[in-house]
């Protein structure tokens, strides 16, 4: 299908954009999936010692974000690779150990699901059960806002 | 057709004939039954009835009085206009034909069961079953091609699993549907009964609870109960998955790992080896995917076990005479050959997990120290898994791992002669070798590369002391091709650095696109056979390949029904004798 010049028009400024437009603008310290976890074993996962130093400071990481519950919504998942094949995963626990959980400073679209993003916010630690949807994080980047990578 | 229960009402009122909306039995009809072994028996009516108005009979005595037990009558069951009889945890102790017949009123259900003995008493001491998961014909034949040559048309040797001298033909379709998964397909291989795709040990019936189903008895409980024999599990996906979970199992929902760690709990075979980890973490640890406090990896220590997370750790376990060892070697499905032998998939936070052949070694050594017997399952299952991901290369690779233990079972079954070895898939995959593609033939898209018939000269696979290929990464190449698949791009060339991918998630919820990672130049976009909701190829409902040998091989021959399995291994096992 042909795509159309409002299409066009609409992309390059989806490339530019950051969502939700009111970002932060502090310097955030750059994390990777790679550096998350000091160990990640059969045991359990120990988080590294930069991501402890960084609790509750502004922070960027990029990932993939996963197609969301709902079209328009606060949160999503951030995923190191895209969301990869599970052929009989019946429940959202099936989730990679290795996520990070976004939470918007505002509602916004979520219209690059599926895609590469670079979100900045600030960094939380620990256990949060989300009370709309019931989902557990261990790891959250909150008063967040992304734009495409 | 269902008819509601006002509606019922008032065609009474009215004088008409309702249609008898039958009853359901559980075991359903045609079950085969070993004598002596567990199971609930349930009867679901349509309608709330009044139990004295109720008669339920097993050969047309009362089935309290047959079976005994304690009647539970559900007037509401689930809160329900529709009533339940159940008796657990029954037993028939005489072989023979059975009819049980549920009536109320004027409607009337019947089913027939046989209930088998085993007259020969035990006539071999171990079984070890081997789970090929998804293994077809065309894994087989590539695993031959690719660790033994082939040569002139005449192959250079022969897969351990070809050299058995019984062999049949598996039918492995589910009480519900044509196409199975493995969690119904080894409910029955491992109890007997045919349940429910998703389905373990129990049937599925209409309870709400995915606990709350009647169940069957796995073969584990009744060696243990009845012989005393030890059990072992060893597979490379996770602990919790289907065929393992198979073995202990009751549960309408193979995705519960956490009751199916519990499940492990229960049972306590002797050797449980895999990988899954978080699913016995408690919750407070960081990875943990419980939704309890219960740490089962100290549970189990607390019972006896060595703990082991690596095959440094598993080796020094077996060398220190250890009989019962829990071994958990990733927090996923644990790496396969492939990966293993070329460092990838997750051997970089994973570098020293085992391989099945030695694990099956390590376990034979430990479970024959129980002079009364014992019963392995060892699973190669990313043999299917592979195949879901259209990587056929490492699904064949795991096909040669899976024969490599095979043998470890054959040497230790020809020195004793007292251990039935059986080789079996659990379901198949649509495959087929049509083929090589030919990398220096002109052309930029992969039908321009591929060979038939004449041209399809035979690839040269270099293989290792193992039997697995030094590099997959030839010019001529054989064609292994899958028939169903969701949108992917295609390029006909091995997946070298990681397992393929084939789709990802698109950007509506359950809909999957092709993996744009791989629309690379020289490959091709194919428009899916398969449902937008499917990420990867499905199972086939054609028959499976089983061979066997030892004490008992004998009864496989021609085409059998995937319950044969669990009624051979029990006839040979002696296990209604007691």
């Amino acid at each position: 299908m042909p795509i159309s010049r409002r299409d066009m028009i609409v992309a390059g400024l989806l490339s530019l954009a950051t969502f939700p437009s009111k970002a932060l603008a502090a310097t955030a310290e750059v994390l990777t999936f790679d550096t998350l976890y000091e160990s990640f074993g059969v045991l359990g996962l120990k988080f590294s010692a930069q991501v402890l130093a960084l609790k509750d400071k502004p922070v960027s990481i990029s990932g993939y974000m996963a197609p969301p519950l709902r079209a328009e919504s606060d949160f999503f998942v951030l995923t190191k690779n895209p969301l990869s094949i599970c052929p009989f995963c019946q429940s959202d626990a099936d989730w990679p150990l290795d996520i990070m959980v976004v939470y918007l400073s505002e509602a916004s679209p979520l219209v690059t699901a599926g895609a590469k993003v670079t979100v900045s916010g600030i960094l939380d630690i620990g256990s949060f059960i989300d009370p709309d949807s019931g989902f557990v994080s261990q790891l959250r980047v909150r008063n967040a806002s992304y734009r495409k990578a | 057709m269902k008819l509601s229960t006002s509606l019922i009402i008032s065609l009474i009122g009215l004088g008409l004939a309702v249609p008898a909306s039958a009853q359901v039995i559980y075991p359903l009809n045609r079950a085969e039954i070993l004598a002596g072994s567990k199971f609930d028996l349930k009867v679901e009516f349509p309608v709330v009835v009044a139990r004295d108005k109720v008669s339920i009979t097993l050969n047309g005595v009362d089935a309290v009085k047959a079976l005994g037990g304690t009647l539970e009558f559900v007037d509401k069951e689930d809160g329900q206009e529709a009533s339940s009889y159940l008796l657990r945890n029954v037993t028939i102790e005489k072989a023979g034909s059975y009819s049980l017949e549920a009536k109320a009123g004027d409607a009337s259900s019947k089913v027939n069961w046989t209930v088998f003995d085993t007259p020969k008493g035990k006539i071999a001491k171990n079984i070890i079953l081997f789970i090929g998961d998804g293994m077809s014909v065309a894994q087989r034949t590539a695993a031959r091609m690719l660790s033994k040559g082939i040569e002139e048309g005449k192959y250079k040797g022969d897969l351990a699993m070809d050299d058995m001298p019984y062999m049949a033909l598996v039918s492995t379709s589910g009480s519900d549907s044509v196409v199975t998964d493995s969690a119904n397909s080894m409910s029955a291989y491992t109890s007997g009964h045919k349940t429910c795709v998703n389905a373990l040990g129990v049937y599925c019936s209409r309870a709400k609870s995915n606990l709350d189903h009647p169940r069957v008895e796995t073969i584990s409980e009744l060696v243990k109960r009845k012989q005393g024999l030890s059990v072992g599990v060893v597979t490379n996906s996770e602990i919790e998955d289907a065929t393992p979970a198979g073995m202990v199992s009751h549960t309408r929902k193979r995705a519960d790992y956490n009751d199916i760690v519990r499940m492990f709990y229960d049972v306590k075979p002797d050797i449980i080896m895999g990988g899954g980890s978080p699913n016995f973490l408690p919750k407070a640890t960081l990875g943990s995917k419980r939704t309890d406090e219960d740490n089962y990896i100290e549970k189990f220590k607390s019972e006896g076990y060595s703990f082991v997370s690596t095959a440094t750790e598993m080796r020094a376990a077996s060398q220190g005479g250890a009989t019962k060892i829990l071994g958990l070697f990733n927090t996923g499905n644990v790496d396969g050959a492939y990966d293993q032998k070329f460092k990838k998939g997750t051997t970089g936070k994973f570098p020293d997990q085992p391989d099945l052949a030695e694990q099956t070694k390590i376990a034979i050594d430990a479970l024959s120290k129980n002079d009364k017997g014992f019963v392995l399952m060892v699973e190669s299952s990313r043999i299917d898994k592979y195949a879901h991901s259209l990587d056929w290369e490492r699904s064949v690779y795991d096909t040669i791992l899976l024969d490599n233990a095979v043998q470890v079972a054959k040497d230790y079954s020809a020195k004793h002669g007292d251990t039935l070895v059986i080789v079996v898939a659990d379901h198949t995959h649509m495959v087929g070798i049509i083929g090589t593609y030919n990398d220096d033939l002109p052309g930029t898209t992969p039908r321009e590369h591929l060979e038939t018939y004449q041209n399809s000269k035979f690839p040269d696979y270099k293989p290792d002391a193992n039997g697995y290929p030094e590099t997959v990464d030839l010019k001529r190449r054989l064609a292994f091709t899958f028939g169903s698949y969701p949108d992917h791009c295609f390029d006909s060339k091995p997946h070298l650095d990681g397992e393929f991918a084939p789709a990802a998630a698109g950007s509506v919820k359950g809909t999957y696109v092709a993996n744009e990672t791989y629309c690379t130049p020289g490959s091709v976009k194919v428009v899916g056979n398969l449902p937008t909701d499917a990420n990867s190829g499905v199972h086939s409902a054609d028959d499976v390949i089983l061979t066997a040998m030892g004490p008992g091989s004998e009864m496989f021959h021609g085409r059998l029904d995937n319950t044969f399995v669990f009624r051979a291994m029990t006839t040979a096992l002696g296990l209604a004798k007691n």
